[in-house]
């Protein structure tokens, strides 16, 4: 009734390749970044902030970062912590070794370090495929959580390997209360989601999807596969690179190579599987489903069933009740949350109407 | 046919052969393209017809044989190579990018013509957005030609297949060619779509001047559309010249009727 393009006509090129071209979706969108920056920050307490929103947002870029590769470009990875660690122990070296080195600069550093990675270990992808790939870039999950914790230099030789992020501060302001990280961390989130939107709406996404759909014809419109592949790895392992210094510095505060294990890779690629391959909003869905749903079924268990079962049983329910939701979503819809949230638009549209 | 002139040979290809280990697809091919004429292979399933386009186009790289394209001799035809020297091409399996929109789609064919860097356009500033409009018009273009408007925005997995063979005439069209190499492109289709067909590379060839080599099953189809027509059989070339010239030559009708023993 109120959601419909009934009315608006594009008349240039220009307005209809907008990012969102109906009206409404553009009001919307202005009223969840205008409650994301400033509702959230003065309505909900700290707890909230620093152990719920801020690894959402964390794990979305992450998850943001390897929808590009897998969902766009169409290579399978199992490497995403693995460039979530480079990007953490690169920003910490450049903050060490590096005087006066602003922390956005160290995080960009960070994220560049990771896409020189990605790039190395994207190079089997200019031979291998699918599963096989996937195996492949095991090898990069497996060898750089090695070398970190092999190599003391990268841990500025500290016993345990463990690294302690230092203090972030821009401008004399120093980051230290929850509300500020989470602005932090929240403004870089949006502006690398734009960045994404822009590239896969631009000739390089398209290269990719090319790519991604049918490579051999992509080759012969005269697309690089080489240059695009790794094109796709570069910039996917940078926006791990990202999270994973976003991840030491404004979220865990101490990170050892191991805490970036291959259990966190499998998480992000459920994400990008439950949220939707191949779109910027469904790695936003799938990191809330990821991480907002245990707590929420938590919170549920502690509510309702306090007292009916032993800890030990409703703790186990808990992830019963987590995996049940996964299988069901997927069958529901396996293109993702992604694609029922473009559903549900599709029918708002008609509403109240059947046709 | 009007005010098209065909012109010189641009396209020479000399003794090609070409082995897939010990199975020869290709054997000591030769024969050349002129410039905006419509130019026929054709020849029994599996006497070599596609990999021949694909030698064209750099897919295949042959062992033997020189390949001379607008003047330039090579050994062999790189895909990048082929497409930036404005060689299109479409194929017998439609090899569309599924996930994407139709405009998508024939938005891609104009890749190598779009200049704008990696920052330009993650940031969309500069040529990023400017190409995009100005992209954008040209293809517009090529869907009002070929018909297509009313499923710009359409994902292609759910086209018909009469409407995905159209869209991947246009993703090849939108390159601008000078030369376009079409495999099959009537295939399964019924009579009115061949029609269609037949009227848009008509189409092209005449108002565009673009060179069309073509492969096709349909001789109806080849006989009326080409100017020269080349026949392959088991690898070999068996004949050669205008339609008429082809429809009479002893060996073609053997290798299509089969010969009385």
């Amino acid at each position: 009734m109120f959601y419909r393009e009934a009315g608006q006509f594009k008349t240039t090129y220009l307005a209809d390749q907008q990012i969102f071209p109906i009206t409404q979706d553009r009001i919307g969108v202005l009223l969840i970044l205008a409650v994301a920056f400033v509702a959230v920050p003065m309505l909900f307490n700290e707890y909230w902030i620093k152990a719920i929103l801020i690894p959402f947002l964390i794990f979305s870029l992450a998850a943001l970062g390897l929808n590009i590769l897998t969902g766009y470009a169409g290579q399978l990875s199992l490497g995403s912590a693995a460039f979530m660690a480079v990007g953490a122990f690169a920003s910490y070296n450049f903050m060490l070794r590096v005087d006066g080195m602003p922390i956005l600069i160290a995080f960009v550093c960070g994220g560049l370090s990771a896409a020189v990675v990605g790039i190395a270990f994207g190079l089997p992808s200019l031979r291998i495929k699918g599963f096989y790939l996937a195996v492949a870039t095991l090898a990069a999950q497996f060898f750089i959580v090695w070398a970190l914790t092999k190599f003391g230099w990268f841990s500025n030789y500290s016993s345990s390997g463990v690294i302690t992020a230092q203090e972030m501060q821009i401008f004399g302001y120093k980051f230290v209360t929850a509300e500020s990280k989470y602005l932090l961390v929240l403004s870089i989130v949006v502006l690398l989601a734009l960045a994404a939107k822009n590239m896969v709406r631009s000739s390089i996404g398209r290269a990719w999807m090319a790519v991604r759909d049918m490579d051999v014809a992509a080759e012969v419109i005269g697309i690089r596969i080489m240059h695009t592949k790794l094109l796709a790895f570069a910039v996917s392992s940078f926006y791990c690179g990202v999270a994973g210094a976003l991840y030491a510095y404004a979220y865990i505060g101490t990170v050892e190579p191991e805490g970036f294990n291959l259990d966190l890779s499998f998480k992000i690629l459920f994400m990008i599987i439950i949220g939707g391959v191949g779109s910027i909003v469904g790695a936003f869905l799938g990191a809330a489903f990821i991480v907002l749903l245990p707590i929420a079924l938590d919170v549920m268990v502690q509510e309702w069933l306090h007292g009916i079962f032993p800890p030990s049983i409703s703790s186990n329910l808990q992830l019963v009740v987590f995996g049940g939701l996964i299988i069901f979503f997927l069958i529901v819809e396996p293109h993702g949350l992604a694609r029922l949230w473009q559903i549900g638009k599709q029918k708002l549209r008609l509403w109240p109407f059947p046709h | 046919m009007s005010g098209r002139k065909i012109g010189e040979v641009i396209l020479d290809l000399q003794n090609i052969s070409l082995r897939f280990g010990g199975v020869k697809a290709l054997t000591n091919i030769s024969f050349d393209v002129r410039e905006h004429e419509v130019r026929a292979i054709i020849g029994p399933n599996g006497a070599g017809k596609s990999s021949m386009l694909n030698v064209i186009n750099g897919v295949y790289h042959p062992q033997e044989g020189r390949i001379n394209f607008r003047g330039e001799e090579r050994r062999k035809m790189e895909p990048h190579m082929a497409a930036m020297q404005g060689i299109a091409r479409t194929f017998q399996n439609i090899a569309l990018f599924k996930g994407m929109t139709v405009l998508d789609n024939v938005m891609t064919g104009r890749i190598t013509k779009m200049k704008a860097n990696f920052l330009e356009q993650a940031i969309r500033i500069g040529r990023a957005g400017r190409e995009e409009v100005e992209h954008r018009k040209k293809v517009e273009e090529v869907i009002d030609f070929l018909e297509i408007q009313h499923i710009r925005k359409t994902p292609v997995g759910r086209l018909p297949y009469g409407l995905q063979k159209r869209v991947e005439l246009a993703r090849a069209l939108a390159a601008e060619p000078s030369m376009l190499l079409l495999d099959e492109p009537m295939a399964g289709m019924n009579v009115e779509e061949k029609q269609d067909m037949c009227r848009f590379i008509l189409d092209v060839n005449d108002q565009f001047g673009t060179t069309i080599v073509l492969i096709e099953h349909d001789m109806g189809v080849v006989m009326d559309i080409s100017d020269r027509v080349v026949v392959l059989d088991y690898g070999k070339k068996i004949g050669d010249g205008t339609p008429d010239e082809v429809r009479n030559n002893q060996e073609v009708i053997a290798a299509y009727l089969g010969v009385a023993h």
